[in-house]
C-alpha cells in the first residue's frame, strides 16, 4: 500500500507537467481504439473476405454459368427473343443457394424444369456463387438458421407455431405440392417437386425467391415467422405414419387408380384365367355310368 | 314345353355347315374314382372350416388388439388393421376358393344345351291372367263402389306430403343470393389464415396471396366473430380470392377494367367457373391459373379468360384499389356471380 502511494505520490508531482496532458490524451486515444478494436464487429476485415468471397465466386462463375447466364449475369437472350438463361441481377443469395445447394443448377439439359440432383459444387464453392450472384443487385439473401428453426420456444409454443404452419400449409402450398407434400403435376411438362427430402433452409429459400414457375411468398407476403411455421410444419409431415397402409406416392387417385387397375383387376382376370385353364382330365369313364 | 313352342319355331333352314355337335364328353378322376371324390369333399369342407377360424380370429382381434396406438408394429403398420383386413379378407377369400374346388372336382360339369324359346307366353295363359284380373276388379267392387276407391285415392296421395315436408330443406330456391358476395366497397383484402390487410408496398412482383374479405375474420366490440357456423362457411368459401401482383407490362388490362389492377396487383375469384374447386395453383412465369379439377386453365395477365379446359366462363375480377395507408380494399363486389353456371344464368 505503501509502495502504491508513493508511486502515485511520484506521478502527481508531474501532473501539471508540460507533458502530462499530451501523454493522458495519447493514453485516452490508445485505450478508445484498443477496446474497440477488441469489441467492435471485425467489419474491415470482413468486407475484405466478403470481397475475396465475391471474387472467388466471380471465378466460379466466369467457368460455369456464363453460357447461360451472361458475362455478368445479365441474362443471354435468343434470337427468338426467348432466354437461354434469365439475368441474375436481383435475384439475390437465395436463389443461387437454393437452385445450386439442390442441383438443379447447372442444368443438364434445356427443358421444361430443371430437376432436383445432388450438387455439383460442393458447400464453399456454393458460398462464394450466391455471394457474388447476391452481389449483382439487391434480392433476398440467404436465410439464417435462426429464421427458420423453433429454438427458443417452449412446447406449447412449438405446438401452436406448427398447427398455425399446417394452416398456412393447406392454404397456400397444396394446391402444388399436395396434402402429403408429396408434389403433383404441372401443366407443359412441369411438375411440383416432392418437398418432404427438402432441407428447411432450401424450403425457405423457395418460399423467398420462388423458384421457376413457383409464386413468391416474400416476406411482406408470409412473414418470416410464418415461414418459419410452415417450414416446422413440413417437418413434422415427415414423421407421420401411414395410418392407411401403403400411401403409394400420396398422389391420390392416380397411382391408387393404376394399382387397382393392374395389380387388383390384373390379379382377378389372372385368377380366372388359372381357375378356366387348369381342369385335369381323365380317359376312363365311370364304373356305373350313374353320372351320365 | 310342346305347347310353349307351338307355332312360334321358325321354319329350319339348311345349314351350309353340318352342325358338328359336341365333342364327347371327357371325365375328371373325380367323377371316376370315388377316393379321389370324397377327398375333394374333404378339401371343400376344410377350406369352408378355414373361413370359419378366420371369421372366429377376426372377432377375437377385433376385441383385444387396440385401434390406433401403435402404427408399426408388423411391416410398418398397425396390428389391428393387419389383423382385421386379413381375417376378413380370409373369411371371403376361403368359402370362395372352397366354392370353386366344389365347382370343378365335385358339381357335374356335363355339357348341355339348352335352346332359346320365345318369350311370349301362351295365348291360354294371356287370357287366363285377363280373366283373372277382370274377376278381381269385379269382386273387389271397385267400379261398384266409388267412396271406397276414392277415399283409397286420396289416401294414397296424401302419402306423398311426408316426403316433401321432409325434404324441404332442399329449399327455398336460392333467390338472388348466388348473384352476390360479402364483398363490399372499401372492404380490405385480408390474408387467409391470419387474417392481416395487404400493403402494396409489402408484396414483390411474383408475391400469390390466398386472401379473404375483412369481414370473414371481423369482431365486434364484445369479440366475438361477426359471422358464425354456416353462414362464416358460406361467406368464406364464396369470397375467397387470390392476389397476385405481377409486372405491370404483363397485363392486359379487360375493357372497362382499366383501373381494376393496383401497380400490378390483379385479383380474381379462387372458384373455379367450371364446377367450383378453389383453385390456386398458379404458374408464376406464364399467369396461368389451372384448376386441378379438370384442368381449366385462366389467364390471370387477361381479365381471367379460359385459354384451356371446360371452363365456359372467365374468372371474375375483383376491382382493387388502395386506401390512405396503402393496404389493399374492393372498390366494389364482383360485377358478375362467382363459381360455376347455373339455371338462370343462361
Amino acid at each position: 500500500m505503501r509502495l502504491l502511494n508513493r508511486t502515485a505520490g511520484r506521478l502527481s508531482r508531474h501532473r501539471r507537467g508540460r507533458l502530462a496532458g499530451i501523454a493522458m490524451l495519447m493514453l485516452g486515444l490508445g485505450l478508445t481504439g484498443s477496446l474497440y478494436a477488441a469489441f467492435a464487429p471485425a467489419q474491415a476485415e470482413q468486407a475484405e473476405s466478403d470481397a475475396a468471397l465475391i471474387e472467388e465466386g466471380r471465378e466460379l462463375f466466369l467457368v460455369s454459368c456464363v453460357f447461360c447466364h451472361g458475362q455478368n449475369g445479365e441474362g443471354v437472350l435468343t434470337e427468338g427473343g426467348t432466354q437461354y438463361g434469365p439475368s441474375l441481377a436481383g435475384v439475390g443469395a437465395a436463389a443461387a443457394d437454393f437452385q445450386l445447394g439442390t442441383g438443379r443448377m447447372p442444368l443438364v439439359q434445356p427443358g421444361a424444369q430443371g430437376a432436383a440432383k445432388s450438387p455439383v459444387f460442393n458447400d464453399e464453392e456454393i458460398a462464394a456463387l450466391s455471394a457474388y450472384v447476391g452481389s449483382l443487385g439487391p434480392g433476398p439473401a440467404i436465410p439464417d438458421e435462426s429464421d427458420y428453426s423453433l429454438e427458443g420456444l417452449d412446447d406449447e409454443q412449438r405446438e401452436e407455431a406448427i398447427s398455425r404452419g399446417g394452416q398456412i400449409f393447406l392454404t397456400n402450398c397444396t394446391a402444388c405440392h399436395n396434402f402429403s407434400g408429396n408434389g403433383g403435376a404441372m401443366p407443359r411438362g412441369g411438375q411440383a417437386p416432392s418437398i418432404l427430402n427438402t432441407s428447411p433452409e432450401h424450403i425457405y429459400e423457395a418460399m423467398l425467391t420462388g423458384p421457376g414457375n413457383m409464386d413468391v411468398f416474400s416476406n411482406g407476403n408470409l412473414t418470416p415467422e410464418e415461414k418459419r411455421d410452415v417450414v416446422a410444419y413440413i417437418e413434422t409431415m415427415r414423421d407421420q405414419p401411414e395410418y392407411g397402409g401403403f400411401g403409394l406416392g400420396g398422389l391420390g387417385p392416380v397411382s391408387e387408380g393404376l394399382f387397382a387397375w393392374f395389380v387388383g383387376i390384373g390379379g382377378l382376370v389372372g385368377f380366372a384365367i388359372w381357375i378356366a385353364a387348369h381342369s385335369t382330365r381323365t380317359t376312363k369313364a365311370p364304373m356305373k355310368g350313374t353320372d351320365a | 314345353m310342346s305347347d310353349v313352342n307351338h307355332g312360334h319355331l321358325p321354319a329350319t333352314i339348311e345349314e351350309p355347315i353340318a352342325n358338328p355337335g359336341l365333342p364327347p364328353h371327357s371325365w375328371r378322376p373325380t367323377d371316376v374314382d370315388e377316393r379321389l371324390a370324397k377327398r375333394a369333399e374333404r378339401q371343400v369342407a376344410a377350406l369352408f372350416g378355414l373361413s370359419a377360424v378366420c371369421v372366429v380370429l377376426f372377432l377375437v382381434s377385433y376385441f383385444t388388439l387396440k385401434v390406433g396406438d401403435n402404427h408399426t408394429t408388423f411391416a410398418g403398420f398397425g396390428a389391428s388393421n393387419i389383423a382385421l383386413g386379413s381375417t376378413l379378407g380370409g373369411a371371403l377369400l376361403f368359402i370362395g376358393i372352397g366354392i370353386i374346388q366344389w365347382a370343378r372336382k365335385l358339381m357335374g360339369d356335363h355339357e348341355i344345351v339348352e335352346m332359346r324359346h320365345p318369350a311370349r307366353s301362351s295365348d291360354e295363359d294371356r287370357q287366363g291372367t285377363l280373366d283373372a284380373l277382370a274377376l278381381g276388379l269385379e269382386e273387389s267392387g271397385i267400379g261398384r263402389r266409388p267412396l271406397v276407391r276414392n277415399s283409397l285415392l286420396g289416401s294414397v296421395a296424401l302419402l306423398g306430403l311426408p316426403a316433401i315436408v321432409m325434404l324441404r330443406d332442399l329449399g327455398p330456391l336460392p333467390g338472388d343470393k348466388l348473384y352476390s358476395t360479402v364483398w363490399k366497397p372499401r372492404m380490405r383484402v385480408v390474408r387467409d389464415v391470419v387474417g392481416t390487410p395487404i400493403n402494396i408496398a409489402d408484396l414483390e412482383i411474383g408475391d400469390l396471396v390466398n386472401a379473404e374479405p375483412e369481414i370473414v375474420f371481423a369482431v365486434d366490440e364484445d369479440g366475438e366473430h361477426v359471422l358464425h357456423g354456416a353462414e362464416l362457411q358460406t361467406a368464406k368459401s364464396k369470397a375467397a380470392v387470390i392476389v397476385l401482383r405481377m409486372d405491370p407490362k404483363d397485363l392486359t388490362p379487360g375493357k372497362g377494367r382499366e383501373n381494376w389492377a393496383v401497380d400490378g396487383i390483379v385479383c380474381y375469384s379462387k372458384i373455379c367457373t367450371h364446377v367450383g374447386c378453389p383453385i390456386s395453383l398458379n404458374e408464376r412465369k406464364t399467369h396461368h391459373l389451372l384448376c386441378p379439377c379438370h384442368q381449366s386453365t385462366f389467364d390471370l395477365a387477361d381479365s381471367g379468360k379460359v385459354v384451356f379446359g371446360p371452363a365456359a366462363r372467365a374468372l371474375p375480377q375483383l376491382p382493387l384499389m388502395v386506401d390512405e395507408e396503402g393496404f389493399l380494399m374492393a372498390q366494389d363486389d364482383f360485377n358478375e356471380p362467382v363459381g360455376p353456371s347455373f339455371w338462370e344464368r343462361g
